[in-house]
Order: C-alpha cells, then structure tokens, then sequence
C-alpha cells in the first residue's frame, strides 16, 4: 500500500499549480470571475494547451488518464486557485460523449467549449425528476424545457442536455446559438446560465443515458471533492498564517487555546475530506463508484462549510471582506455544495445503500 | 410563573401591529423581506414615521422626546418590527450616542445633538475598531492630543457601518498612554465635514458596502465635543455595551427568517415532492424551531431578569452566543433549500423574468455569507465567552 501519485501525475499537477500560482493569482482570478463572461477566454486556451482536459480521459478515447487519480490530480490545483474556468463541464462532457463513442479532439483541445445541461428547478440534482421532453422532429429532435443554472453555459458553444422522451432519458446535443440563453455569474465566481429550450433542434447522442449520465455526474461529483481538496488547503495555510501573526491582548492570537483546539477540528476535517475523495477516486469505475462518490460529496459538503465557517470566524472581520482571498475561498468552499447533489442528496445515496445486501 | 403578557402588554402589542400595518411602506418592507439594500432614503423615511409617532427613540426617557418604554416594550416593538420586515432602526445616533449623551453628556451637549438625531438632521455612525484594535478594543491607536481649544486627531478606525450615509462619527481615541489601555481613552464627537477626514468603502464578502475605514489626519476637534471627562471614554463604552443588550439575541430576525424558511421549504419541490416533506430537510428545519422556541423563554427570562436589576449581567453574552448561532442556522438552511438556485449573484435581473430562486429568495446566499459578521461584531463570540467564563469562574 502507498499513497503516492504517479510520476506522470505528479508533473501534471506541478505544472498545473505552476501555471496557475504563475498566471491566475487571486487578484486576476476576481477580476475575471465576477465580470462577464465570468473566466478568462486568453487563459482558458492557454490551460488547454497544458493538456489537463487530456487526462480526463483515457487513452482509447484520445487522451492520457481518465481513471479516478488524474481527475484528483487535475482539479486539486484548480481549487487551490480558486480557478474559474469550465474544466468541470468539460469534464461531463467528455464522459458523455465518450460513453456514445464519439469524436472528442474539439472538446479535448479546448477548441469547443461544452456546458452539460441537467438541473431543472424542480429537478436540481435527481436525474429521474427531469421534465425537459425531447420529440423527434423529421431526421432529428427538438426538445423544450427550462435548464437551471448550467454551469459554464454563459460561454458554451454546444450544449448536453438531458432531456426525456417518454420513460427515457437521454441525451441531446444542441448548439448555443439555436436556444435562448441567458448567462450571468456566481456568488462565487464563474458563470452560469438559464437555457431555454422550446421546440428546439437537437441532435440525439444517447437515446438511454441513464448510465452514462450517472457516471457523468460521479465523475463531476469526484471532481468537486478534489476542488474543494485544494481550495481547503489553502485556506487552512491562510486561516494558520493569521493566527500566527495577527495580535491581539499582546499575543498572537494563536497562542489561544480556544482557538487552537478549533485549528485541530479543521484540519482533522480537511484529512478526512482528502481521505474519503481519495477512496472515491480508487472507486472510479468499479461497482462501488456511485456510492463512494456519494460517501464523499456529503463529506466534503460538511467540511467545506465547517472550514469557511471557521476560517472567517478566526480571522474574523478581515475575512470578512471582498479584498482579503478568504472570503473567496468560502464562498467557494460553501456554494460547491450546491453542485452536483448536496450533503443531504448524497447522504439519502449512501442510506438507500444500507438496504442493499 | 407567566409566560402571558399581561393585558396591557397585549394591547401595546396590537397598538404597535396596527401602526406597522398602516404605517410601514410596502415597498420597504418589500425590500428588506428580499434581503435588497435599503437607500439612505428608505431609512431616513421609516425613521421619521416612527419619530412622528414618537416611537423613534425607544430606550430614550420622555423629557428627551424617548418613547420611555420599559425592556418588554422595547422587545414586543422589535419584534413586531421584525414580524413586519420593517427596516431595522439605524442605531448609531438612537441606540448608542443617544444615551451615552443622556447619561454622560453635558446639557448642552443634550440640547445640541438629541433633538437633531430624532428629526434626521444629523446620521451618526461609530469610530470605535481600527485595524490593530478589534476584540482587543482597549489597545486602539488613534491619538486625540490637546491643542489650546482643540483636540487634534490622528489616527484609522475601520468597519464604520453606514459610514457613507454619515455626517458626524462618535469616536473613542487616545488621550493618554499612561497606565493600563483601557486608562487613557475618551470618547469625543466628531464633524465628518473638518478637514483631514477621509472615508473609504470597504467591499463585504458577498460585494455589498456597508462598512468604511475612516482616515483622519491632523483633524482639530473642539474640546467642548468631548463626552464626559477626559480618559472616562472606556467607561462610556461599557456603558454603551450593557445598553446595547437589550436586543442581542435577534429573537425577532431569527422568528421571521423562520417563517420565511418554513413557507420558502414549501414552495421548492424536489422528487415531485415539496421539500418540507423530505425528512432529513424536515429534521434540521424542526431541529432549528426548537433551539428557538427555547432561545424565546431564554430571551424573555433575561429581559425579565434585567428589568429587576435594572442592566442585564454577563448572562446576556449568551444570548448574544446562542442568538447569533441560530440566526445563522436559518441562513444557512434558507440557502440550502435553494439548491443550485442559491448560486447566482444576486442582480434586479435574477429578481425579475429571469428569476430562478422563488420570490424574495435570490439573496439568500449573499445573507447567508454577510450575516457571519453577527457572530464576529460587536464583541464576538469567542469575547461572549471569556467574559462568561470570567463571571462563571470568578476569575
């Protein structure tokens, strides 16, 4: 037994964080992340010449990862950055259409930029609560239905939505320029948008996802964990640093026992969270992997929130203000659990599985 | 034992329910429901409502144009206020300078800035923190040095909220270095106008501006705007901190969002089924209504017990501990329930055609973030605790 990463991930996951810690610090990263289009178009092209998007998928597929490790090994980094650009959807993506055989070098390059378009209001993380209709029409589909905050769907050009014909859900294909939608930004950076789709034309890529989607969304799930991974760790170093150098009463306020037996708790968490994501990402593709995934995503939702709470609660009001990173990073830490099934959606997975067996 | 008001507390109840029905302007109430912010206008407007009723200076004796109401009147109006999504009272001028001034201010002082604070002539705002000087208060650095007939101030104070609506600060300085900190403060009264004054807007976490840092440089004061003796300022300020108590625990704010939680928790639907049907949403939304039902009793056992003794003791930080804990409980669940609706940065956009958070929701998030200040101001609640651990432990 080790815990090491791969040499090959290991570089992948140095020069991502060089990248990132060289070209998207956090002054650049709110500059872009909460004014349209949400990310930085000219960096966007830049990481993916990096290659990371290639090692979300496996090699028959045309890239040079894909298992459970290299999505940890790629998303880490962006979450210690706080990095807003749509690597998430382009993930989805790729699954999805991997899962229908078809080509994904535009994906892959960067070139195309894909938005996964699932939630519904009353439908925001259950699959089978879906209502968008998908009709066939001539040669092709046409679906209506309103999608809900689609990540990254402010600045795609092609969307998948899932949508149903009959008992069936599926996935479709349609361009942006063929649906109404309206993008607008985050409370924690990045973007997002409202598709409105009525009558509109489609192309069918699966007739019955129900799996592929499902793997699409352990994937994303996954793929939060180690965001939020990243994005913990680096709000503990800050949330230690102030504490070490802040002083109040002639001290630092480190030498506080109240507050360092709650430094404790934080970090105890966080070593959960980054045990629990790595026993998820072993799981990938195995029969375990919905359930894990879900063992992680409540996790994760728990001890995100525990460390943005208490990460500004020590800093207390410094943290508290758009220029301090902090604030950022909880905002951040908290709202990812609102993607992609909350604590509470993960946690009636994992209790649904108590009865198996 | 009576947890009844009496039958004059119950009418003074449906006399304040009345004038909030008839008074209160819809569209203000409207926007504090929805958590939008309030133009200085809309605060200036409520309050003088109130001021002609007489109800503006709740905590003021009469002969100073109060409405001289005793702690449980002075609870049943907050809470109503809050039932009613009235805007909160601004409480620089009325809460806080207004009784240091009655208790601790010369006559003429009284007569040349009480009457202004209840006709909206002055906005007050507070210089009490600075950047070095926030739980440890009595370490503040903002000299105040005496030149013949003036005091010249030098110095930074930092989260001046409503700073931006100000035309006077009351603030705390240094007028002496000798003895222990807390020794060589005053607390004097300041013309946002005098030269050397500037004010910066500080942005919130979830990009609003409430809060400023104020500069001054070389600003020359009057020595008559000094409240109460030179070095007497902590004591001012404790003084000011018991007075605050009263309202602490937020009852009012903590029953409304409740309500607000419970009707929202019926109109989002999840698997073809409203979400208060869910049983784990279910169990931390019942789980939250009884720590509140019990912080009520809590809140008035203390009220009562202040009444008595005339200032409430160092119980009151619990209040302000459990208080704040659960309001942000509420937030923290309302934001929940919306699930990815939550999300979005609140613009008029996501309120109107385009909105995907129901009604009066689509800043449930950005309360969320901003209401963890309520657990960090005025003395936070690591401070409640030391200063209930000092009283438990007789240290």
């Amino acid at each position: 037994m080790h815990f090491e990463l791969t040499d090959d991930r290991r570089m992948l996951a140095d020069t991502l964080n060089r990248f990132l810690t060289d070209t998207y610090g956090i002054e650049h990263r709110n500059k872009v992340a909460y004014e349209a289009p949400f990310h930085d178009p000219a960096k966007w092209a830049e990481l993916a010449e990096l290659g990371p998007l290639f090692a979300l998928v496996p090699e028959e597929q045309g890239g040079f990862g894909g298992a459970g490790f290299d999505i940890a090994t790629v998303f880490e980094p962006l979450g210690r950055a706080l990095c807003p650009e749509p690597v998430l959807p382009a993930l989805m993506a790729a699954r999805l259409l991997a899962a229908a055989g078809e080509d994904l070098e535009p994906l892959l390059s960067g070139a195309t930029r894909y938005a996964v378009a699932l939630g519904e209001t009353d439908a925001p993380y259950a699959l089978e609560d879906i209502a968008t209709e998908a009709a066939p029409a001539g040669e092709g589909w046409e679906l209506t239905g309103r999608k809900s905050v689609v990540y990254g769907g402010n600045a795609a050009g092609k969307f998948l939505v899932a949508a149903r014909a009959g008992d069936v859900i599926g996935v479709y294909e349609v361009d942006a320029e063929d649906a109404a939608v309206t993008g607008y930004g985050m409370i924690d950076g990045g973007g997002a948008a409202e598709v409105f789709l009525e009558k509109t034309k489609a192309r069918q890529v699966l007739a019955d996802a129900g799996a592929a989607l499902q793997d699409a969304l352990d994937f994303g799930a996954l793929a939060l964990c180690a965001e939020a991974v990243g994005a913990m760790d680096v709000t503990y170093d800050m949330t230690l640093d102030y504490l070490k150098t802040r002083k109040q009463f002639g001290r630092a306020i480190g030498s506080f026992q109240a507050l360092q037996h709650r430094m404790v708790e934080m970090k105890t968490e966080i070593e959960q969270a980054r045990s629990i994501t790595i026993l998820a990402a072993s799981r990938m593709g195995t029969e375990e992997q919905s359930r894990t995934v879900s063992m992680a995503k409540n996790l994760i939702g728990r001890a995100a929130k525990l460390v943005a709470e208490e990460a500004i609660q020590m800093h207390g009001g410094i943290a508290m203000t758009w220029e301090y990173p902090a604030s950022h990073y909880a905002k951040r830490l908290v709202m990812i659990d609102h993607q992609l099934g909350d604590t509470d959606h993960h946690l009636e997975k994992v209790m649904a599985g108590l009865q198996v067996a | 034992m009576d947890l009844n008001f009496t039958p004059e507390e119950t009418a003074f109840r449906d006399e304040v329910r009345a004038f909030l029905k008839d008074e209160l302007p819809s569209e203000v109430a409207d926007k504090v429901r929805a958590g939008r912010e309030l133009t200085k206008a809309d605060m200036e407007r409520w309050h003088a409502i109130l001021n002609a009723r007489g109800w503006l200076a709740a905590t003021w004796p009469k002969e100073h144009g109060g409405a001289g109401w005793n702690a449980v009147q002075r609870h049943i109006f907050e809470e109503e206020c809050c039932l009613a999504s009235a805007p909160r009272i601004v409480p620089f001028g009325l809460f806080m300078l207004g009784p240091v001034l009655i208790k601790f201010g010369s006559p003429e002082q009284q007569k040349a800035v009480l009457p202004r604070i209840l006709d909206g002539s002055d906005w007050w705002c507070q210089g009490y923190s600075e950047p070095g000087a926030g739980s440890d208060l009595a370490s503040l650095k903002t000299r105040a040095v005496r030149d013949g007939d003036h005091y010249v101030i030098n110095g930074q104070k930092t989260w001046t909220t409503l700073g931006q609506h100000a035309n006077k600060i009351f603030c705390l300085v240094r007028t002496s270095t000798e003895g222990k900190p807390q020794q060589g403060i005053s607390f004097i009264l300041v013309d946002l106008d005098t030269p050397g004054i500037e004010m910066r807007p500080i942005k919130l976490i979830e990009g609003g501006h409430e809060v400023n840092e104020v500069f001054f440089t070389d600003v020359r004061v009057p020595a008559e705007n000094l409240v109460g003796e030179e070095n007497q300022g902590w004591t001012i300020a404790k003084y000011l901190l018991t007075h605050e108590r009263t309202n602490i625990a937020g009852v009012g704010f903590s029953v409304q969002a409740f309500e607000q939680l419970k009707s929202l928790a019926q109109q989002v639907r999840r698997g073809g089924k409203r979400l208060i049907d869910n049983p784990l949403f279910a169990a931390r939304l019942a789980q939250i209504e009884i720590d509140l039902e019990a912080m009520k009793i809590t809140n008035l056992r203390m009220l009562a017990e202040a009444q008595k003794n005339g200032a409430p003791g160092p119980e009151s930080s619990i209040l302000k501990i459990k208080g704040t804990v659960i309001r942000q409980a509420l937030n923290d669940l309302s934001r929940r329930a919306l699930g990815p609706a939550a999300a979005p940065f609140p613009s008029e956009d996501l309120e109107g055609n385009l909105a995907v958070a129901p009604a009066d929701h689509a800043r449930d998030a950005a309360r969320y973030f901003n209401n963890r200040k309520i657990s960090i101001f005025g003395g936070s609640n690591e401070i409640q605790k030391n200063i209930l651990t000092k009283a438990m432990l007789e240290l």
